[in-house]
């Protein structure tokens, strides 16, 4: 099993109800894995699918793409902010 | 003409002149301070010193020798700085801050643009308006503040707003572009502005207690607003100040860092945070960055064949593209969501409570109409004989209270049913409405046994009245048909909400 940490920023913050949680996966994990396990996890984050930047390690990765996970991974949820 | 019009109409008039003076000295009709002037008693000789063309004066040097004598700055860094100009979309949260420092950091031309005016509700955020310039136009406002900070620079005031028929026209005017608006069609139509015209475009966004920042269309490969958001949010994910509200630090820590951006843009100082995204979270105290990919080949404004261009921009329709309009801080339209007869007026709720049907205290009927007779009656009574009154009726307000066979279901959320709300109103936020389901109907029985079979006959046939009301009177008809849909089909809608209640019976009610 590996861990990776999950940061919610924004909107997805508030539909997730937390800023921050840890997910467990099966060793040789991707992102699309973690993915599909975060919208399982978390039904209410679907208003936003299509319609935020994903993370890896503070670097950007487009949510179609695949990268294999290891431990002590972060990623981040960051939907647009509009307001001024 | 109020004092209050009087000083609206000087204000324009002094913006519109100051503009025409800008224009004069720009044309160099009028002579500007000289650099010899400021040199006082050898200005008509050749000055002793030598600049190396760096074209700065005296009194320049003095202003911003801070940052001149800084070792990364530099007098060449500040002589860029004074040649050039920003364009500045939104005197709101994040162009107060970025709009002042950009001023007080000598950039020599600045354009404004707001077509909003100031309102009372902005100041707690938007700090470069004064409690003197509610309802003065914003970029009006947001000039004579730049000016009063630093009379050497040129402001350019722009109160139409930033439109397609503009956009272009206006970004083809500044160096760099400052995104300071607050509503997702603007941030598109901006950052396609700046890809047409190949402007950088410093952008940044912030609500609740949240922010980010990021340089778009920067060199040849920094990637725009739709490489990062080729799809436009969901309108429940765009959030504005009115409804979500902001804390005032908020913008202000990223419109500071906006201004921080062009700076360093103009200068030609330091990294930009082009394919750079900052995150904030402000209430974590969590600042994340997130490096970007370069610009999307296949994107429609910055890739390799696009399909807006600056001649195609302006019949875009941004309000289509992304499901709303460019209003921001607006109301949203009143909506006509269920049946007239199924929603009444406040004035209406007002006199039902005194005088309809559930009136426990009947001698008032016929003898009151409006608010202001109701008031003068309950006074009256109060002062001939105290003790006739039962204890909620001593303020009108309060009479809901004493009438528990009706009920009133107040939807707002919880931030603002805590800010006012009717007394005995139930609190039930439409966001999780159906989990209150049994406190309404717990609150219904109670009413209907409280009204007894004197009054109500069967609660049956004739339950009690059931009042909905929010904020401005969408989501409440929402609720309406929801407790429909969930079987109680009698609730009332109260149209326009608690603004309305304030605006025709009681003025004292807060609004925010
Ligand atoms: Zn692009």
């Amino acid at each position: 099993m590996l861990e990776v940490r999950v940061l919610f920023f924004a909107r997805s913050r508030e539909l997730a109800g937390t800023n921050e949680t840890t997910v467990s996966l099966e060793d040789g994990s991707s992102t699309k894995t973690l993915l599909l396990l975060l919208f399982q996890q978390y039904p209410q984050l679907e208003e936003l699918r299509g319609n935020f930047v994903f993370s890896l390690n503070h670097e950007y990765l487009g949510t179609d793409e695949e990268q294999q996970l290891k431990a002590g991974d972060e990623v981040a949820v960051i939907p647009p902010i509009s307001g001024g | 003409m109020s004092a209050e019009d009087e000083l609206t109409r000087l204000r324009a008039q002094n913006a519109q002149l100051q503009r025409e003076l800008d224009r004069l000295r720009g044309s160099g009709a009028l002579q500007q301070s000289a650099p010899d002037a400021a040199n006082g008693a050898a200005a008509t000789a050749t000055p002793s010193w030598d600049g190396l063309q760096h074209g700065l004066n005296k009194e320049q040097i003095a202003r911003y020798s801070r940052q001149i004598v800084l070792h990364s700055f530099g007098v060449q860094a500040q002589a860029k700085l004074c040649r050039g100009s920003v364009l500045i979309v939104g005197a709101g949260g994040l162009g107060s801050p970025a709009a002042l420092y950009l001023a007080a950091a000598g950039v020599g031309r600045l354009g404004i643009v707001d077509k909003d005016s100031v309102e009372l509700s902005n100041i707690h955020r938007q700090i470069i308006h004064r409690e003197a310039d509610v309802g003065v136009h914003k970029a009006v406002s947001a000039a004579q503040s730049c000016r009063a900070l630093n009379s050497s620079i040129q402001v350019e005031v722009h109160c139409e707003g930033f439109t397609p028929a503009n956009a272009v026209q206006l970004v083809r005017q500044y160096d760099v572009v400052v995104d300071a608006s607050d509503n997702a069609p603007t941030r598109y139509l901006i950052s396609d502005a700046c890809c047409a015209v190949g402007r950088p475009l410093v952008s940044g966004a912030a609500i609740g207690t949240d922010g980010q920042l990021t340089v778009y269309c920067h060199g040849a490969d920094g990637p725009c607003y739709r490489c990062l958001f080729p799809e436009a949010p969901a309108a429940g994910n765009c959030a504005r100040c009115v409804d979500a509200g902001v804390l005032g630090v908020v913008p202000g820590v990223i419109g500071t860092l906006q201004a921080l951006e062009a700076v360093k843009l103009l200068s030609g100082i330091g990294e930009p945070m082009s394919r750079r995204l900052l995150v904030i979270d402000c209430a974590a105290g969590r600042f994340h960055s997130v490096k970007l990919r370069a610009k999307s080949a296949s994107c429609v404004s910055c890739g390799t064949s696009p399909a807006i261009t600056a001649a195609s921009l302006p019949s875009y329709d941004y309000a289509a593209f992304t499901g709303q309009a460019a209003a921001n801080d607006a109301a949203p339209k009143p909506l006509q969501l269920i049946a007239r007869e199924d929603r009444i007026t406040p004035a209406e709720l007002q006199q039902r409570w005194v005088a309809g049907p559930c009136c426990t205290a009947r001698h008032w009927q016929g003898c009151v109409r409006g608010r202001a007779s109701v008031l003068r009656y309950l006074y009256k009574l109060a002062a001939e004989c105290p003790s006739s009154l039962p204890a909620p009726a001593r303020l009108p307000g309060c009479r809901i209270a004493s009438q528990p066979d009706c009920v009133v279901l107040d939807v707002r959320p919880a931030e603002q049913f805590n800010i006012c709300h009717l007394p005995g109103a139930l609190h039930a936020p439409f966001k999780h409405f159906d989990r209150h389901l049994d406190q309404v109907k717990g609150r219904l029985a109670a009413a209907a046994a409280a009204a007894g079979p004197a009054t109500s006959g069967s609660s049956q046939d004739d339950p009690p009245p059931l009042y909905v009301v929010c904020r401005r009177g969408n989501d409440s008809q929402r609720a309406v048909a929801r407790l429909r849909e969930l079987g109680i089909r009698h609730g009332v809608d109260v149209v326009g909400g608690m603004e309305g209640w304030a605006a025709e019976v009681d003025p004292s009610f807060p609004t925010y």
